[in-house]
């Protein structure tokens, strides 16, 4: 009965913590901040909560006050918005024009028009490959199910950076692929798909497939089989009872895992710039140029603003299945 | 329902997997390969171990690992203190005020395009200075909090699932018994829910030790982390011993996830035995 005695990791840290709890200085400020109207809840809840402020709520505000600042030659290189004449008065300079060149400088426009049209496409391509792998891996048996789950995920924890290398050497001129086809007389001459927009596409679908198979698993896995017995009893083609049964019930998967595609490609540096070719521009790279190569920082904060207004509903419509989903699980 | 898997399924799910598998495989398989030319398969002298030779002789690449793994482990330490804490507050505090906005900001950072994420938090940080002083120019310690900021989104979805699958009576009756909140979560919440622990560390870790994006934005000079020299050297064109490096990441994960599973199935398979036990011992009338 050795197992039985010997305490895991799980219960020496909560006995560690335990005692920290106990102790008289940790004790001494509990009481203080009970004396202050500070509960436990409340103290819990506030940590997370500042951290997320001042983290990630703060900075949005610096983002959009900056994109109305002008650039200049100085670290940081812009003008500040807020500037005080004489002591007594204060000036607010409001430069809209960032945003009055993004306008004006096709390069922008066609920039963000490209993206949402590369994000789209890779998401329509992953819901393809997708969603019949998350109802083959939800259709099996139970220890096989979590095998093919594993195996799913298993990528999304090796290097994502390295992931989209691998395709450098397999979308090129001497690729074994290549090879393969021509030894087939499949091709008659070697094709490089790399810097195309196909190779941003196979970049985004291969990078970001996890993120849709989980949410369509999750999905399918819920969808009640007695539904579709019923349609078979009642001599429903298959086609059909996927199209009016399965498909319509499994709609909040397909919502979360689509947005879960669509919003990072949108903003996506990475595959672009390794795989895409110097014509496809993408709107993250655009950025990431702005920001490093040009040292221009408001007109970076500006292209990050309209990309944050473009996807803002997306983010919401996102945030409503999530929260839908949590409410069914309660 | 077994049997309702279609051959067009089947295809699929092959397609799929290969699809998934095959750019790893490829790089392992010419890690090994003699020539300097990447995807051209030098028969006569491969398969050779050189390029893992020249890894290990290749200061660079160590002292960038070693500052990522440093980096990615005080991040996913304090993505999970701040994870769960944020998890439990979703999960056991029912409708707080400013739940709504919680919950925005624990799932915003999982979809925001990094580009956008990295360029709001050096900003934060270079008006930071030039307010209050701190942080002192951008390093190890503006990367920890930007990688912090966006982790521990990951790890408060995982513990705040688990609290909400995890049965409400055990913690219930502690109360009643008289347990002090504090007390309950630390004698009963937090052991149960360690594996969800556990493997959202390894997340946050995991998310760290791959990061690019934000970490370029945050980072300053002298502080390259590994994916950053990698993106350096990718761009310089293909470099055979990057597919050695990725083969050793590659071997390292598999690694540790076998082992997690291990560990965690051995976890399950106590606590179903001690439950049995405990049982035994209570119709034994102990």
């Amino acid at each position: 009965m050795s197992g039985v005695a010997q305490p895991n990791l799980g219960q020496v840290l909560s006995g560690l913590l335990q005692a920290l709890l106990g102790w008289a200085p940790v004790r001494a400020a509990q009481g203080r901040l009970k004396d202050w109207g500070v509960t436990g809840r409340m103290a819990v809840t506030a940590v997370p909560y500042l951290w997320l402020l001042v983290f990630f709520l703060v900075p949005f505000f610096i983002v959009l006050k900056i994109s109305f600042s002008s650039v200049e030659i100085a670290m940081p290189p812009f003008a500040p918005l807020i500037q005080w004449a004489d002591d007594k008065v204060m000036l607010i300079r409001l430069n809209l024009g960032n945003y009055q060149f993004l306008w004006e400088d096709e390069l922008y426009s066609s920039a963000l028009l490209n993206s949402l049209k590369m994000a789209g496409v890779s998401t329509t391509l992953a819901l393809l490959v997708g969603y019949p792998m998350a109802y083959g891996i939800a259709r099996s048996s139970r220890e096989w199910r979590n095998i093919l789950l594993m195996l799913v995920m298993l990528p999304f924890w090796t290097s994502f950076l390295l992931r989209v290398y691998a395709w450098i050497g397999l979308l090129g001129i001497n690729s074994p692929i290549n090879q393969m086809l021509l030894a087939l007389g499949l091709i008659d001459e070697p094709v490089s798909l790399l810097q195309t927009d196909w190779a941003v596409y196979i970049g985004i679908v291969y990078s970001y497939l996890p993120f849709m198979v989980l949410p369509l698993y999750t999905a399918i896995e819920k969808l009640d089989g007695t539904l579709l017995e019923a349609a078979a009893d009642l001599g429903c083609r298959p086609t059909r009872t996927f199209f009016s049964i399965t498909l319509p019930l499994t709609k909040e998967g397909i919502v979360a895992g689509c947005m879960l595609v669509f919003i990072p490609a949108t903003g996506e540096f990475v595959i672009p710039a390794l795989l895409g070719g110097p014509d496809s521009l993408m709107i993250g790279r655009v950025l990431w140029e702005e920001f490093f190569n040009n040292r221009d920082w408001p007109v970076a904060s500006a292209v990050a603003i309209l990309l944050l207004l473009l996807l803002v509903g997306p983010i919401m419509l996102y945030q409503r299945v999530q929260q839908a989903a949590g409410g069914a699980h309660r | 329902m077994n049997q309702r898997r279609s051959f067009f399924v089947l295809t699929a799910m092959a397609f799929g997997f290969a699809f998934l598998y095959i750019p790893i495989l490829s790089m392992v398989v010419y890690s090994f390969n003699n020539s300097k030319l990447v995807t051209v398969w030098d028969a006569a002298h491969s398969p050779t171990i050189k390029w893992y030779v020249a890894l290990l002789g290749d200061t660079q690449v160590l002292e960038a690992a070693r500052l990522s793994l440093k980096i990615a482990a005080m991040n996913a330490t304090g993505a999970v203190i701040l994870g769960t804490l944020a998890g439990l507050a979703l999960a056991r505090f029912g409708r707080f005020k400013g739940r709504t906005l919680l919950t925005g900001l624990t799932t915003a950072p999982m979809v925001m395009p990094e580009v956008i994420t990295g360029l709001a938090m050096l900003l934060l940080f270079v008006a930071m200075q030039s307010v209050v002083g701190w942080p002192e120019g951008r390093g190890v310690t503006t990367i920890t909090i930007a990688h912090i900021t966006f982790s521990m989104a990951y790890v408060t979805v995982v513990i705040q699932s688990r609290l909400l699958t995890l049965d409400e009576s055990l913690e219930e009756a502690a109360m009643d018994l008289g347990a002090r909140p504090a007390k309950v979560f630390f004698v009963i919440t937090l052991p149960i829910i360690f594996p969800a622990i556990l493997s959202g560390w390894l997340l946050a870790f995991t998310l760290s030790w791959d990061d690019l994006v934000i970490t370029s934005f945050v980072s300053g000079p002298g502080s390259t982390t590994l994916p950053q020299l990698i993106f350096s050297k990718v761009r310089l064109g293909v470099n055979p011993s990057i597919n050695a490096l990725a083969t050793v990441m590659v071997l390292l994960v598999a690694v540790c996830i076998v082992f997690a599973g291990i560990w965690m199935q051995r976890q399950e398979k106590k606590r179903q035995r001690d439950a049995q036990l405990a049982l035994a011992a209570n119709q034994e009338g102990v």
